[in-house]
């Protein structure tokens, strides 16, 4: 029941660019496909939820123990509105960090995981199962209803939101590109996939921040923002960014900022 | 997001640009960060690519200036961006800048090579069509740039105009100082022949850009 009416849900989204001819049939399907989207029993994200749930309580590494005794910013185990503020600064490791680099250090400190099999599967593909995406998606969906409420009070948290700003607009690559040309103008297409402008605080990264994790129908996989900006840096033909690195949280963080106070609404589906 | 959401958005943001002008320029205005601590940041999610990956995402002199300004150059600098880059582009030995339309019309079209994920037998496209309307059959186009439908004709065909398009390919910054534009041929991203098809593209008569 689930699949069948996610491969509905997939018909819907593949075929949504090439609906624009047939104006009004598409808006009654997006309509239908926004209904879905909330669906636990339609979007195949929640899948990924419910396999990290079970991850987050199961006992692994040396100290074969769970990672319920993580502290993601609110308190050890504490999960309802952390991802909201997430990224930020942890006193105890002295960094700026976002979800999944927070998972990794829990997992080495904690469990005492060796975790380089983990980062070998940080995107999941055709019968590798990722346990980051599958976390983050259960642990983003405990701050549903809540609103983006990224931390910038202390110094380190500042200077990541300093640089990532920075960074978005630093061009490079055989095609000279930086993050701001593709996302700094209204309205602006490439081919015919909309560009959301992230250069300015408000609705547009408001709803694009909200939305992440998500689940890609194109992709057939839950995706996190590490992914989504892993790929963006290939589309802008810079070097293979390395995961869990600080220029990818200080522009997830410059993103945080300029999506403050939009809702979270994830996993949500996407192209 | 969705046709419908995107518009929502659009209308939002332009009612708050129209309410507080101020805080939209505000926005704008850069924040001062220490270059030496970026480049701590990039050495920690670059640093153990290839050297020659490397030396793609160092700036050169012109990128250089278009990152301090984020592209809004004052003019004194543009002009000596376009001087910089004009003494780059090299017209090809024998004057003839027009080549194979068919070709070309294939080389807009493809948007492959320069990727990580592309390997190095990947032979690079224009990728044109990413940001421009060209030929007018092609619904797939991106709007990042202005559209290049009629491009030859509306220009009469002109040899001047053709010798202008073939510098702008090869240089975007050569007519426009801090271009969004590639610069294809100073980048060694097309060659000569590649963008010779270009402009027979953009220049043929028989092009179905001039159609
Ligand atoms: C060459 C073009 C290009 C460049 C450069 C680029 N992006 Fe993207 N970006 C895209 C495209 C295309 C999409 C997907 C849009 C879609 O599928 O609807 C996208 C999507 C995104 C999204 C998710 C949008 C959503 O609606 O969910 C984010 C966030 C994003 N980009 C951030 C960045 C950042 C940060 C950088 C710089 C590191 C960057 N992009 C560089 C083309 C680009
Ligand atoms: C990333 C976006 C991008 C790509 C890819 C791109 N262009 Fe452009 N192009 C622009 C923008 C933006 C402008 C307008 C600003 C300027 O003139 O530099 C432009 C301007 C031009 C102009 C000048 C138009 C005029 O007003 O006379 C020509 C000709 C042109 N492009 C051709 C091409 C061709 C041919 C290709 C592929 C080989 C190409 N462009 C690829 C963004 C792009």
């Amino acid at each position: 029941m689930r699949l069948a009416k996610a491969a509905a849900a997939a018909a819907v989204i593949l075929l949504f660019p090439f609906a624009a001819r047939a104006q009004d049939a598409s808006e009654k399907e997006i309509e239908r496909y926004r209904a879905m989207i909330s669906d636990p029993f339609s979007n195949p994200g929640f899948l990924a939820v419910d396999r990290g749930e079970i991850l987050w309580g199961e006992k692994r590494g040396s100290k074969n123990v769970s990672l319920e005794g993580c502290d993601l910013g609110l308190g050890a185990g504490k999960l309802e509105g952390a991802f909201a503020q997430l990224p930020r600064f942890f006193p105890d490791s002295g960094r700026v960090m976002d979800l999944e680099q927070r998972l990794l250090w829990c997992m080495q400190n904690l469990q005492g995981l060796d975790t380089k099999d983990v980062v070998a599967r940080r995107f999941s593909g055709p019968g590798k199962a990722s346990d980051m995406e599958d976390l983050v998606a259960f642990i983003a969906n405990k701050s549903n209803g809540m609103k983006i409420d990224v931390q910038l009070k202390h110094p380190k948290e500042q200077e990541m939101a300093a640089v990532g700003e920075a960074l978005f607009y630093r061009r490079g690559g055989v095609m000279d590109f930086s993050c701001a040309t593709c996302h700094a103008d209204e309205g602006k297409r490439i081919r015919l996939q909309g560009l959301p402008n992230l250069s300015k605080p408000g609705k547009q990264p408001q709803e694009t921040m909200g939305t992440w994790p998500t689940y890609r129908v194109s992709q057939g996989a839950l995706r996190t923002m590490q992914h989504r900006l892993w790929d963006c840096y290939r589309q802008q033909r810079w070097p293979v960014p390395e995961y869990g690195s600080d220029t990818i949280t200080a522009l997830t963080v410059f993103l945080q900022k300029q999506a403050m106070g939009g809702e979270i609404a994830v996993p949500s589906i996407k192209r | 997001m969705n046709t419908t959401s995107r518009l929502a958005a659009f209308v939002l943001t332009a009612g708050v640009i129209a309410g507080f002008p101020l805080t939209a320029k505000a926005q704008t205005t850069t924040t001062k960060v220490d270059p030496a601590l970026v480049e701590t940041y990039l050495q920690a999610t670059f640093g153990k690519a290839p050297p020659e990956w490397q030396a793609r995402i160092k700036p050169d002199d012109t990128l250089a200036t278009c990152n301090l300004h984020r592209n809004d150059v004052p003019s004194a600098e543009a002009d000596k961006i376009v001087a910089r880059e004009m003494a780059k582009v090299v017209f090809p030995a024998d004057g003839k800048l027009l080549g194979d339309w068919k070709e070309g019309q294939k080389i807009a079209n493809n948007g492959r090579g320069g990727q990580f994920s592309d390997d190095d037998k990947t032979i690079s496209g224009g990728n044109c069509y990413a940001c421009h309307q060209m030929e007018k059959a092609e619904v797939s186009y991106g709007t990042l740039g202005p559209s290049l439908t009629s491009y030859g004709k509306d220009r009469k065909f002109d040899p001047v105009e053709a010798k202008n398009a073939f510098a702008k390919i090869y240089d975007s910054q050569a007519v426009v100082a801090c271009s969004n534009m590639p610069r294809f041929g100073a980048n060694k991203v097309l060659s000569e022949q590649q963008i010779k098809d270009i402009v027979a593209f953009l220049f043929n008569p028989e092009s179905p850009i001039n159609k």
